[in-house]
């Protein structure tokens, strides 16, 4: 390490204890933002002082959970550089990189748009890359953009390094078409498959020659077996796969891992087939770090759900469920993943409108919400867009009489426990800041612990 | 009465929450009584003029646009009519653009489109994105103010002379310099906002709405019985004053 970014490195670590001490969060990007302000480059030189190199997790969907999962499997064996928090910018990683002193191996979680330019610094051993999926229109642009920017990312990549793909996604797989070191993951069960595309998929037109696909399998989203029938692009052979899927209501899924090194049932503890693809590209980041079978299992197994990804707290005598949304792919599967565990009376659901969630609130049109709203006695719309979360509603076909606008999110939590009964579950679909402030809620009623002490 | 919808491209051009608007259309017609009848029209089939009361054209990616583009190109002159004999039409964001003259590249390409708008629209450098609040410069509604949201790289600058959907209170508009929104021709609308549009600007859906039964009984339009549309002006009101506090600031 060169002295000056020794030095940088100290008053950034600093300024995490200030941050933390004035109770600004977990002062977990402030220390990174001035290092990447004062010299970018720093994170070139904090990556290449990881004697194990760095692993980086990519996707519109997971990759705080695929980060998390993977961190599961490896922790026990080595100590890890790894932004827990989800603070997934080039200042959240060099933040990361600068307070895990001691740390042999960097595992980061990136946002898609800046992956090019992590890539470009941290010169990865491993990359896994899980999904696209339209987002956050204002923010991300459309995803094809994405994929152009992932393209040109990826043929900068050593010759071998490790690229894990989700071959399920065709636009994801085709990124690893004309390179050698790939592990390609994807699901193959097709009796938990759906056979049409949800409203609004993407990536349904054939990457080659734009005819749509022929599904034979679909699992999340446009993740699923796919061929072109004019031009005979399919899906590549899985590497890594998920067979004989179970689900086990809201409290896990078990499935068959398929690797090149032997096959081992798993049982996870949280649910949904969206969380089988997340173990999958954990499981593939992971081989391509050389770790056996029987590590990748325990570690999986062991693995409980990331931050605010799915969390029951206690309150009195009833819980409280918190499932993120923030797209419409992941508010699909949340949805599926609810309907799948059984009946829910009562919801409370939270949109806010900040960068964090998407200054566009359009996507809330784009989330298949009608099958729930044929089955709910009550749903309570909250956060700052409230109202327009209620149209969403009404205009989906929910009457209006089962309809509360409470746009105050404590207000809108309370109001939604009253509406359970006692030994009850209260499901609470928060957008990302509408999350992060029913949280500090929960904290503030010693219900939950900050995520800056709940993590590792 | 039945109103025959005819939705284009619905699985190419769907990006925008585009159902949300076709959902407001269908509700707000049954609460009057009337029955929403819609029929997709993708590649391959023919719009015959008179068919439709109503006609939608949503946003797609630009993949999707450029793929059905000449599909949409061979239905101009047929669009061209309908629009003519009085056909409410209301397209958002990428159809909008596709229903001018069409669409310039950064690198100088040319993309036709159906010609029912007087414009054209040219590739730019950054993407205008941000919350929208018009005031209508329709003559059935002047002043009423129009709340949305606006994602665009494309700038369309109307004919001289072309009516306009709205001038612009807050954020960018058609090309970030004229000061207004969206375009008009005969009973046929095309603007950039989505959100999507018509959920919070009741109205508006109310007019095309109007519209459509005016083509469908061959009649004059008649105003609709006004709905309580709480929900409605309150997000209205919320989406307004998100544009007036961080709207797009165009350079003028």
């Amino acid at each position: 390490m060169g002295t000056r970014l020794a030095l940088e490195t100290s008053a950034a670590r600093l300024v995490a204890r200030l941050s933390r001490a004035a109770g600004r969060g977990g002062g977990t990007t402030l220390p990174g933002k001035l290092v990447w302000k004062l010299d970018p480059a720093a994170l070139d030189e904090l990556a290449a002082a990881l004697p194990q190199g760095v692993a980086l997790v990519s996707a519109t969907n997971g990759k705080t959970t695929t980060t998390a999962m993977a961190s599961s499997i490896l922790s026990p064996a080595r100590r890890l550089a790894w932004n827990h928090s989800g603070a997934n910018l080039a200042s959240g990683i060099a933040s990361t990189l600068l307070t895990a002193r001691d740390a042999e191996l960097g595992l980061l979680e990136v946002d898609e748009f800046v992956l090019p330019e992590v890539i470009r610094r941290t010169k990865p051993g491993v990359v896994a890359l899980g999904n696209l999926f339209r987002d956050q229109l204002d923010r991300y642009g459309e995803l094809e953009h994405i994929a152009e920017r992932w393209r040109a990312a990826v043929e900068t990549l050593a010759p071998d390094t490790i690229l894990a793909v989700n071959a399920d996604d065709s636009l994801v797989a085709s990124l690893a078409d004309d390179r050698e070191s790939v592990i390609r993951f994807g699901v193959d069960d097709p009796s938990r498959a759906r056979t049409t595309l949800p409203h609004a998929a993407d990536s349904k037109y054939c990457v080659r020659c734009g005819h749509p696909y022929r599904y034979e399998a679909v699992y999340v989203g446009h993740l699923g077996a796919y061929r072109c029938e004019v031009c005979g692009h399919e899906r590549p052979p899985l590497d890594v796969a998920a067979r004989a899927i179970e689900p086990e209501g809201l409290d896990g899924i078990a499935f068959t891992l398929t690797t090149p090194s032997g096959s081992a049932r798993v049982r996870l503890a949280v649910p949904g087939l969206y969380n089988v693809y997340n173990a999958l590209s954990a499981a593939s980041l992971c081989l391509g770090l050389g770790v056996p079978l029987d590590e990748l299992v325990s570690g999986l197994e062991r693995f409980r759900a990331a931050f605010g990804r799915f969390e029951r707290f206690v309150v009195g005598e009833r819980t409280v469920l918190l499932l993120l949304i923030k797209n419409p792919a992941g508010a699909n599967e949340a949805l599926r993943t609810l309907e799948d565990g059984g009946t829910e009376r009562t919801l409370v659901v939270a949109l806010n409108d900040r960068i964090a969630d998407g200054r566009d609130v359009s996507w809330i049109w784009d989330v298949d919400f009608e099958p729930l709203l044929s089955r709910v006695e009550r749903i309570v719309a909250t956060g700052e867009r409230a109202a327009e979360l209620g149209l969403r509603f009404t205009y989906g076909g929910l009457p209006p009489e089962r309809l509360e606008v409470v746009p105050e999110l404590e207000a809108a939590l309370d109001r939604g426990l009253a509406l359970t009964a006692p030994g009850g579950e209260l499901v609470v679909l928060p957008t990302y800041t509408a999350m992060l402030g029913l949280r500090a809620i929960a904290t503030g009623r010693g219900l939950t612990r900050p995520y800056w002490e709940s993590a590792e | 009465m039945i109103v025959r919808v005819g939705h284009l491209y619905p699985e190419y051009l769907n990006i925008y929450a585009d159902r949300g608007n076709i959902a407001v259309f269908e509700r707000r017609a049954a609460a009057r009584g009337h029955e929403l009848q819609v029929e997709p029209v993708s590649i391959g089939s023919t719009v015959v003029p008179g068919r439709h009361d109503l006609l939608y054209v949503g946003g797609g990616q630009d993949r999707e646009q450029a793929m059905i583009a000449p599909d949409l190109v061979r239905h101009g002159a047929a669009l061209r009519q309908a629009v003519g004999r009085g056909v409410a039409l209301l397209a958002v964001c990428g159809g909008y653009q596709l229903l001018g003259r069409g669409y310039r590249g950064r690198d100088g390409s040319w993309l036709e489109g159906a010609s029912i708008f007087e414009h054209e629209t040219l590739a730019g450098e950054t993407r205008m994105i941000g919350d929208v609040l018009l005031e209508s410069t329709l003559p059935e509604a002047p002043g009423r103010t129009i709340a949305g949201f606006e994602n665009h790289a494309g700038r369309t600058v109307l004919d001289e002379g072309a009516a306009t959907l709205g001038r612009v209170v807050a954020g960018y508009g058609n090309d970030g310099a004229s000061g207004f929104e969206g375009c008009r021709t005969e009973r046929a609308l095309g603007t950039y906002l989505h959100g999507p549009l018509l959920p919070r600007n009741p109205w508006l859906a109310d007019l095309l709405l109007a519209w459509a039964l005016a083509h469908a009984s061959g009649s004059e339009p008649e105003p609709l019985a006004p709905l309580a549309d709480e929900l409605e002006r309150e997000a209205h009101a919320v989406s307004a004053a998100r544009a007036r506090e961080r709207g797009g600031r165009p350079a003028r």
